[in-house]
């Protein structure tokens, strides 16, 4: 972005405006993305299932806005919010919703998936425990203006050299383009 | 005054309030935004009853007030009223929470949308990725709501739909990067995804983005023209809604303030990819030629445009009272519509002296309010021959086939949208 454009937006941030994402504001999305995530393992309709995930896309959004990673959250609301499951609840409609309400909820795996999901709560009891050591000892306050340019600096580089990560990106790319001919052709029935 | 409202107001940089961290005046914007888009969306709805009938010879609503002014606030409280059903096998509770989730996305647009170059919410980062992104959200409402009424007909709406937004919505987002890619031609080279930085950036080319590298702004802005409507669901392209297939499509099991919430969603994402059309396009909250004609002198002309609008509303209300029947029946309709046109006419006046009195751009009070209603007022304008063109496209186009639909949107649309992309990244780097 060109600095002369945002000068007041850059002003703004580095005349310390006060942060609008207070812990208060973490807890609500904090327990509203908990308390969705359980309706979606819960619900046995699997729409309502599908549309407390959004609640929970739309819940973590919310704390990346809170993390000054507003690009990172506009493409959580794109992608997963609007696109996949949107496609989510295009193929879950056209089950029978009555047949599927009466199978068994839970498959004989859940032990294992409990096993895993306390496997990952440890570790991240144990990242908060001994915190101290392991962070920095101050919050890294980016600001929010710069951030979206930081991420294209990486990938794509700037000021003519290469970014840090622009060959793993463009590896990516190639893996999705990949994946996006292997569905044409698997739908395609003569090439 | 205390300090949180007086703070915003006195900063002499023009920032939004978002930018500015004044909770106080962005929650002032939100509800004056609120209540001008359901001013707005009545207003249409008036004007798209009326042109359409005229379209098709015919009067359309005359008896509630004079030439039937007041016929959204009548429709409004009979669709209050009416008795709220809820089928029986409906799935009550995203039956219920369907229409709130298409109105919640195309309310939310409206925080990043630049009415002027602080007229606005807030001024994001991300501000165009954040538009498009939600206003995608739109059509869960529409699909969770086909399929809560647990009915044929709404499915069928609901399925066409989804399908429909997701395929149009590819050669949007391409037109739409053409336009950002068109941000960086500047003399640092880097873009913006900012709304208020992309008109800016227009502001410093000197040229509307329609009429850069033409014809390549111009293909770009007609994909995204024509993607809009279908984003939208209006016809021609309204195929969740074809009451000639499908009775009415995804809103057939609703009644009463349920139905009216989903056309009040409608017209508000009409208004919302309006305003990203004139921002990425059409120079935004710009005048006419605001580079070419900068002399003080073409300021004030241009500033006399609000109060000349107004002034014409207020003529063409005169001359309905002028030709209303002398018949005894008609006294109170010509009671009412002269009291309009003095309102009309009151409001012209007022605009003409905060015109004269801020004439000069010399940072007072006066001069800032008369900046803002000219950024305002040229925005909305431009805003405002949008909504009728989506009423002229529905009087004058057939509906298509969901076929054709689909083939225009995947085998034309896409790639003249990917052409375009290439083209004008291939230009933007010769020239720059």
């Amino acid at each position: 972005m060109n600095p002369a454009l945002n000068s007041g937006l850059n002003s703004a941030v580095n005349a310390g405006m006060a942060p609008v994402a207070t812990p208060w504001f973490f807890y609500v999305l904090a327990g509203l993305a908990v308390a969705s995530g359980l309706l979606v393992i819960t619900r046995r309709n699997a729409v309502h299932s599908a549309l407390a995930l959004i609640v929970t896309l739309l819940a973590v959004t919310g704390l990346y806005l809170m993390l000054y990673a507003p690009f990172v959250a506009a493409v959580q609301i794109f992608v997963y919010a609007g696109g996949i499951m949107l496609l989510f609840l295009f193929v879950i409609m056209l089950v029978n919703i009555e047949r599927s309400s009466k199978d068994r909820q839970f498959n004989r795996m859940w032990p294992v998936g409990l096993a895993a999901a306390c496997a990952l709560l440890a570790l991240f009891v144990t990242a908060f425990a001994k915190g101290k050591a392991l962070f920095p000892d101050r919050m890294i306050s980016l600001p929010e203006s710069s951030n979206t340019q930081q991420i294209a600096g990486m990938l794509y580089g700037e000021a003519g050299r290469m970014g840090e990560y622009t060959f793993a990106f463009e590896i990516a790319s190639l893996l999705l383009l990949v994946a996006i001919l292997g569905a044409v052709i698997m739908t395609k029935k003569k090439i | 005054m205390p300090n949180f409202i007086m703070s915003y107001l006195n900063s002499k940089d023009a920032i939004t309030p978002g930018a500015a961290g004044s909770q106080f005046w962005a929650l002032v914007y939100v509800f004056i935004i609120f209540t001008g888009v359901s001013v707005a969306v009545m207003a249409m709805n008036w004007l798209e009853r009326k042109a359409l009938a005229h379209f098709q010879i015919r009067l359309g609503p005359m008896r509630v007030g004079p030439h039937g002014l007041l016929q959204p606030i009548a429709d409004a409280i009979k669709l209050m009223l009416k008795e709220d059903i809820i089928p029986a096998e409906a799935d009550q509770f995203v039956f219920w929470v369907a229409p709130l989730i298409g109105l919640l996305a195309a309310f939310t647009v409206y925080t990043v949308i630049p009415f002027g170059p602080s007229q606005a919410v807030s001024d994001m980062n991300i501000g165009i990725l954040f538009m498009l992104g939600v206003s995608s959200l739109g059509v869960l409402g529409i699909v969770v709501a086909g399929w809560a009424s647990n009915s044929h007909y709404p499915l069928i709406g609901a399925l066409r739909s989804s399908a429909q937004m997701v395929s149009y919505e590819v050669a949007m987002g391409l037109a739409v990067v053409s336009a950002i890619l068109m941000t960086s031609l500047n003399a640092t080279g880097t873009g913006t995804l900012s709304m208020i930085g992309i008109v800016q950036a227009q502001q410093q080319q000197g040229v509307w983005f329609i009429f850069k590298f033409f014809p390549l702004g111009l293909i770009a802005f007609g994909i995204f023209a024509i993607a809009m409507i279908a984003e939208t669901n209006r016809a021609p392209f309204d195929m969740a809604e074809a009451e000639s297939e499908l009775t009415a499509g995804y809103h057939t099991e609703y009644s009463g303030l349920r139905w009216s919430l989903f056309m009040l969603a409608e017209y508000a994402a009409m208004i919302a990819v309006s305003s990203i059309a004139v921002a990425l396009w059409l120079g935004g909250w710009m005048r006419p030629f605001p580079n070419l004609l900068n002399a003080p002198a073409w300021d004030f002309i241009f500033s006399l445009f609000p109060a000349l609008t107004f002034f014409g509303l207020a003529a063409i209300a005169t001359v309905g009272v002028v030709r209303m029947p002398a018949h005894s029946f008609f006294k109170i309709q010509r009671i009412g519509l002269a009291a309009f046109a003095a309102l009309l006419g009151f409001i012209a006046l007022l605009l003409l002296v905060i015109a004269v009195a801020g004439r000069s751009a010399d940072g007072s009070v006066a001069a800032r309010f008369r900046e803002g209603i000219d950024y305002v007022y040229w925005f909305v304008f431009k805003v405002a021959i949008f909504m009728y063109l989506f009423i002229w496209y529905r009087a004058t186009w057939p509906r298509y086939r969901f076929d054709q639909l689909m083939k225009i949107g995947w085998k034309v649309m896409l790639p003249i949208s990917l052409v375009v992309l290439i083209m004008t990244a291939i230009v933007g780097v010769l020239v720059s």
